[in-house]
């Protein structure tokens, strides 16, 4: 992974002691909180419901062991003992005091992470496909390409400003899994070809209060090309983009109002006009920064491991745990490994300090160190050997980790919504849980087979509803919690916007919901392999609308 | 009816004005206001917003509820007694097996 210089030292530095500064003058009173609310917010500062809230990024999800040992510790000595892992690839503490912020920060430089760019009007966390640099459809990892923007864009003068915050994804491999037509600027690695690498671009996805699906600018931008293309795409949506409506400020709006063709002329004019390119990448800068992502060492192995296998043969759950939560690697007789943060019961993403050293010191024993936090709210071990994962998930099933649902319907991704949210209009977690009791029998989840379930507590969708294959969103009606309910949604390569299903439930009648979808889907597949997706695209919603119609009164 | 109500500026915490003016943690010890009451005491918390004790006061307006006061809203209910559904009970059983 990428390891800090000591410019990334003295600038991270700099700007705690910059931070410890202004909290100080803060709490003396030289601050009034008018004026500290945009510098505590630039620190990823926010005033949430019940406290203040850090964020800290995780770039692109790439994480060692020894910065989850250190999370863990800020966890447990700084608040209340868990951390919560977010769909951005970042981890959010809860409960923070202001006057130990400073302290988080420095105790955070000094495992080289920090919370700069984690709010405000900037170019935010690049988030990557978690998968990275182990997938075997992987064309190239998409990692140094995140770090490159990361570098360009962290406290970019011309960027800090921009009419409304600013996401951007990388997928280097041929299926989407960092959802990256949902992003303000969403890259996939491609060769041409000549063999030469560049990237397919799309601009303008987005979920929130108007969803889009990103329109593709480009097949094929030249590598060289990738930040000054960027930079035009900046400069054309920090110049036109809207700042006097924040519901109408992202870029996907732009792209809606001012007409996409206009938007990539735009563009090409600036891309063209940057002439000089300063900012075009050589070569040798994109290998210096790639060799931080060299792979570890991995040995020779055959391709199936009959260790592997005898456990399989032996333990019904390993079997299950391999069947859901291991998925293939490019390296033969290595695997990567999602360990699930939703147990029954759980609140999906979060994670106590015990758990966090208990995975830290698993990641050391069986994956080289290396870990990577996943947009869907999960750990991953990139890299593990297949003879060694009945002895992982040994060590999982001891630590309680052991849930065997990656991808299955009780994995939702699910906001922190009302319980901790000052924009939510209603509960996440509770509708999460009900969900996850309700399919709490693991035979019966991978019977069900893949299924998204995305949960959002308003029409912000951090919980990514709008591309649930079942997307749940609460609203407030006439002061109640009341969750309208969306259907076949894909963050994928096929993405979709989901399509209403309906009026809408009370709390205590969603996992109903859930289930009747369930058994409807069940009932209509032409086979256990047609997925709820592939079903749903056939049938459609009216079959679905027709079941959910028969749960009694809604109104 | 209404309380008042602020984050506590050096930990965040949610806090609420008693009939003493002070601000505490307890919803159950805060003080039960008239609007025109509790217009006079946020008024009033200016001089601790100055002091550096609290930040953001507001009105947080009440229903009866089985006889007792509670916030009209489920935002301000679940900000009173603090989050329905976390990993609070998880981490203090953790933080008792490290002791």
């Amino acid at each position: 992974m990428y390891v800090y210089d000591d410019f990334d030292h003295q600038f991270v530095a700099a700007r705690v002691a910059q931070f410890r500064d202004q909290v100080a003058r803060r709490l003396s009173g030289d601050l009034t909180e008018e004026q500290f609310r945009p510098l505590r917010l630039m620190n990823g500062v926010y005033l949430q419901l019940h406290s203040y809230m850090l964020r800290v990024a995780i770039p692109y999800g790439t994480l060692s062991s020894r910065q989850l040992r250190s999370l863990a510790r800020i966890a447990r000595v700084y608040d209340k003992g868990y951390g919560h892992f977010t769909t951005r690839q970042n981890i959010q503490f809860n409960w923070p005091a202001l006057k130990d912020l400073p302290d988080i920060l420095e105790e955070l430089a000094a495992v080289e992470m920090h919370a700069i760019q984690t709010s405000g009007n900037c170019i935010r966390n690049v988030t990557a496909d978690h998968f990275a640099g182990a997938a075997p459809d992987e064309i190239a990892d998409p990692r140094p390409y995140a770090e490159i923007l990361r570098q360009w864009s962290s406290l970019h003068p011309e960027f800090t400003y921009l009419p409304r915050k600013f996401k951007i994804a990388v997928t280097g491999a041929t299926e989407d899994r960092a959802a990256i037509r949902f992003h303000d600027i969403g890259f996939a690695v491609k060769k041409n070809a000549a063999g030469e690498i560049g990237f397919e671009v799309h601009v303008g996805g987005g979920l929130g209060r108007s969803p889009f699906v990103a329109w593709k600018l480009r097949d094929f931008l030249p590598e060289a090309d990738l930040l000054a293309y960027t930079q035009a795409i900046l400069r054309v949506y920090n110049l036109y983009g809207r700042r006097d409506n924040k519901y109408k400020a992202r870029i996907k709006i732009l792209l809606h109002e001012a007409g996409r063709e206009t938007i990539r002329d735009e563009v090409e004019a600036e891309f063209a006009a940057l002439g000089d390119r300063a900012l075009t990448l050589r070569p040798d800068d994109v290998a210096r920064i790639a060799a931080h992502f060299a792979p570890p060492a991995f040995e020779t192995l055959a391709a199936e491991s009959a260790i592997e296998a005898a456990a399989a043969a032996r333990d019904p759950a390993f079997a299950r745990w391999t069947g859901a939560n291991v998925s293939a690697h490019k390296v033969a007789g290595y695997a990567s490994v999602t360990i699930s943060l939703k147990p029954e019961d759980g609140v999906p993403g979060d994670a106590t300090a015990t758990e966090m050293e208990a995975i830290a010191d698993l990641a050391d024993r069986f994956a080289f160190g290396h870990l990577r936090i996943s947009h869907r709210q999960n750990v991953v071990f990139p890299h593990v050997k297949r003879d060694d994962l009945p002895a992982l998930h040994a060590g999982l099933v001891a630590a309680g980790l052991a849930t065997a649902n990656a991808g299955l319907v009780t994995d939702t991704i699910t906001c922190p919504g009302l319980d901790f949210c000052a924009l939510a209009n209603a509960r996440s977690i509770p509708i999460a849980k009900d969900i996850s009791r309700r399919f709490a029998d693991p035979a019966r989840a991978a019977e069900i087979g893949p299924l998204d379930v995305k949960i959002s507590g308003c029409i912000n969708a951090c919980g990514h509803h709008h591309v649930g294959a079942i997307g749940i969103l609460g609203v407030d009606r006439k002061g109640r919690e009341f969750y309208q309910i969306t259907l076949g949604g894909d963050a994928g390569d096929a993405a979709r916007i989901g399509d209403a299903a309906g009026p809408g439930f009370w709390p205590d009648q969603v996992a109903d919901a859930v289930e009747t979808i369930v058994d409807t889907y069940l009932s209509l597949r032409s086979s256990p392999r047609e997925t709820f997706l592939e079903a749903y695209g056939r049938v459609g919603v009216a079959p679905f609308k027709a079941a959910l119609a028969t749960l009694g009164e809604r109104t | 009816m209404q309380v008042v109500t602020a984050n506590r500026l050096i930990d965040g915490r949610v806090v609420f004005r008693d009939a003493e003016g002070r601000w505490v943690e307890a919803f159950a010890a805060a003080a039960v206001l008239t609007p025109e009451a509790a217009a006079a005491a946020i008024a009033a918390a200016g001089e601790d917003v100055a002091a550096r004790r609290i930040v953001d006061p507001y009105a947080v307006a009440l229903i009866d509820l089985d006889g007792r006061p509670t916030p009209a809203t489920m935002r301000e209910r679940i900000r009173a007694s603090g989050p329905t559904s976390g990993s609070e009970a998880a981490a203090r059983a953790d933080r008792a097996r490290a002791a």
